[in-house]
């Protein structure tokens, strides 16, 4: 309302019209992307709300509309996002830190590191053949669950590592100086300084891949994932199917009502998305606020 | 390695279906009913394509595998190659009605190329006098099934030549009530869904024969002409593919009992064409006789009870 700003806002679009153009573009872009976000979260929720039922949560896939549920599959997916964290936390997190701690900055860490950030743009159903080939018939691990997770693990990895990478880059290299001053050792140091000040940035750089697993539908078609299942993995060993490929299962039917089932299941699988977020969001601030520099 | 780490329950008995999606909801069908009937056993199903669930089958991952066409030779010299003995058990036919307003008494045949002409994307026949001068001066108004069913993947196959090919300018719905409805309420209609479907609203339709050729006879689809593939090339027979170590295993010979027993009703339930008694029978057989051929020839009592089931 005051008159100032707009007073400037005016001068600077009279003395350079780019500007302004430029920041109407800009501006526009928000609000279309706004937009479309807004427009595909209500019409699933028109779409799904009458289907979300408790039923959906706990029967499972059936050919008839009014019996279908996701139990299956949205166990099938917690399994594989829980084993895909054990898998990747602990090799995605460990690379990093020896590349960024540990190795020296050689022709071998370049390649290696060249190499990671090329993987994570490899499409994801090209891990899918990998599995396949690798974990199903080569090891011998059949369309399990154990299949499915090390081929997301491989899909995740490069994300993870270049995350958990940045986050101990961000940590300044003063923490790191003091601790030697103070007769720290190496692993001292990373164990006891550098990781817990990296731990917040780690963590949203592992929810995020993990939220990637979750949404893969692709590598798990290739591996062999089923349509059907009706039933809970019991072990690793057991067959198993995902949110994403009920969802896409159910998309692609005939029939109008398994459509609403399709957009009910989406919500389902955004409300876990959510979740995972809100774990990120708990770790960063919890850690976060302890670390002052 | 990993394995041996991460988790060690024993795994469930399970059975392993994959494979055509058009067979898909017969075996889903199947595997929900053997589900539901209280078996403690897992039944998955996947839709990979006949050919990929033939890959999947000749590499011993998967116990059924579901086709909508014959095993091709390579395919079964894989087979045999990995050795997998197996049995081919029809389980029901897919079958395409033509159909039209129960009042058209001009349009009672078309051979596949005059529908190739109305339906292919670049379709030169938008009118019925087109196809014969004597027909009404009137636009063909066509209806079908959407572009997510397997009904449309077939007939565009079979009828354009080309999958998911077609015209686009049809009232396509999902529901087969609505093509029914539609049609019978409009004059100049022309569409296509599936065989049961027109059987059960046959008094509100009218049905077009297909000839195969331009001059070959017409054939009317019925449970008959579908049957023996007499009416071509909108019938085909759905089939399932058993491997031998499934029926060595008593929960896995019970599935395969259950399917061929539930296979007629369920068939006409998700929109297929039961398979005649003869045929029903002949699957039996040839279940019993691969079931004695891994026996000791030692003569059985009760053969078909589930205690007598060998094992190897």
């Amino acid at each position: 309302m005051s008159d100032t700003p707009r007073k400037r806002s005016l001068e600077t679009g009279r003395r350079y019209p780019g500007s302004t153009l430029f920041g109407l573009l800009c501006g526009t872009a928000t609000v279309l992307c706004v937009t479309a976000l807004v427009g595909l979260l209500a019409t699933v929720v028109a779409e799904g709300a009458p289907w979300l039922s408790t039923t959906l949560l706990t029967s499972f896939s059936s050919r008839k509309p009014e019996l279908a549920g996701i139990l299956g599959s949205l166990m099938g997916s917690l399994w594989l996002i829980s084993i895909t964290t054990l898998i990747c936390v602990p090799i995605g997190v460990g690379a990093a830190i020896y590349l960024e701690e540990y190795a020296a900055n050689s022709w071998w860490k370049r390649l290696v590191q060249l190499n990671i950030a090329n993987l994570a743009g490899v499409p994801s159903i090209v891990y899918g053949i990998l599995g396949l080939g690798l974990f199903v018939r080569t090891l011998g691990l059949g369309r399990s669950v154990l299949a499915g997770a090390l081929t997301l693990a491989l899909v995740v990895l490069p994300i993870v590592i270049l995350a958990a990478q940045e986050a101990l880059r961000a940590v300044p290299p003063s923490i790191r100086q003091a601790s030697y001053a103070l007769g720290a050792t190496r692993w001292q140091t990373v164990w006891r300084q550098v990781l817990p000040a990296a731990l917040p940035g780690v963590m949203t750089g592992v929810i995020l891949a993990i939220a990637r697993a979750l949404g893969e539908a692709a590598p798990l078609v290739a591996v062999g994932a089923a349509t059907y299942v009706a039933f809970v993995p019991y072990s690793v060993h057991d067959e198993f199917s995902a949110l994403p490929l009920q969802i896409f299962d159910w998309a692609s039917r005939p029939q109008e009502e398994f459509h609403g089932l399709a957009s009910a299941a989406i919500l389902v699988l955004l409300v876990v998305l959510v979740m995972l977020n809100a774990g990120a969001v708990y770790v960063r601030l919890k850690y976060g606020r302890r670390i002052k520099w | 390695m990993l394995a041996g780490l991460v988790g060690c329950g024993p795994a469930a008995p399970s059975i392993k279906i994959d494979g055509s999606s058009t067979v898909y909801p017969l075996s889903e069908a199947v595997a929900e009913e053997f589900t539901r009937s209280g078996a403690r056993v897992n039944v998955t199903v996947g839709q990979s394509g006949t050919g990929g669930g033939f890959k999947k089958f000749s590499a011993l991952e998967i116990d059924l595998c579901d086709a909508s066409r014959p095993i091709k030779p390579d395919e079964a010299k894989r087979c045999v190659a990995a050795g997998l003995d197996y049995l081919e058990l029809v389980v029901a036919y897919d079958g395409i009605a033509i159909v039209v307003h129960p009042d058209n008494d001009w349009c009672a045949e078309l051979s596949v190329d005059q529908l190739a002409a109305i339906w292919r994307p670049d379709g030169p026949v938008r009118r019925w006098n087109e196809l014969d001068p004597a027909w009404p001066d009137h636009e063909i108004r066509l209806y079908g099934p959407g572009t997510d069913s397997g009904t449309f993947d077939y007939f565009t196959e079979e009828i354009v030549g080309e999958p998911r090919s077609c015209r686009p300018d049809f009232t396509a719905s999902e529901d087969d009530n609505v093509l029914v409805t539609g049609i019978s309420k409009d004059r100049h209609a022309l569409g296509y869904f599936g065989f049961a479907y027109y059987e059960e609203n046959a008094e509100r339709l009218g049905l077009v024969g297909v000839k195969p050729t331009d001059d070959a006879a017409a054939v009317l689809p019925s449970l008959e002409t579908i049957r023996s593939n007499a009416y071509t090339p909108l019938s085909r027979p759905l089939l399932v593919y058993v491997g031998r170590p499934v029926l060595e295993r008593s929960v896995g010979l019970e599935f395969v009992r259950f399917y061929l027993a539930n296979a007629g009703g369920l068939a006409t339930e998700v929109g297929y064409v039961p398979v005649p008694t003869e045929i029903a029978e002949k699957n039996l057989q040839k279940l019993n006789r691969a079931l004695t051929a891994t026996v000791e020839p030692t003569p059985k009592v009760g053969a078909s009870s589930l205690s007598e089931v060998p094992r190897s």
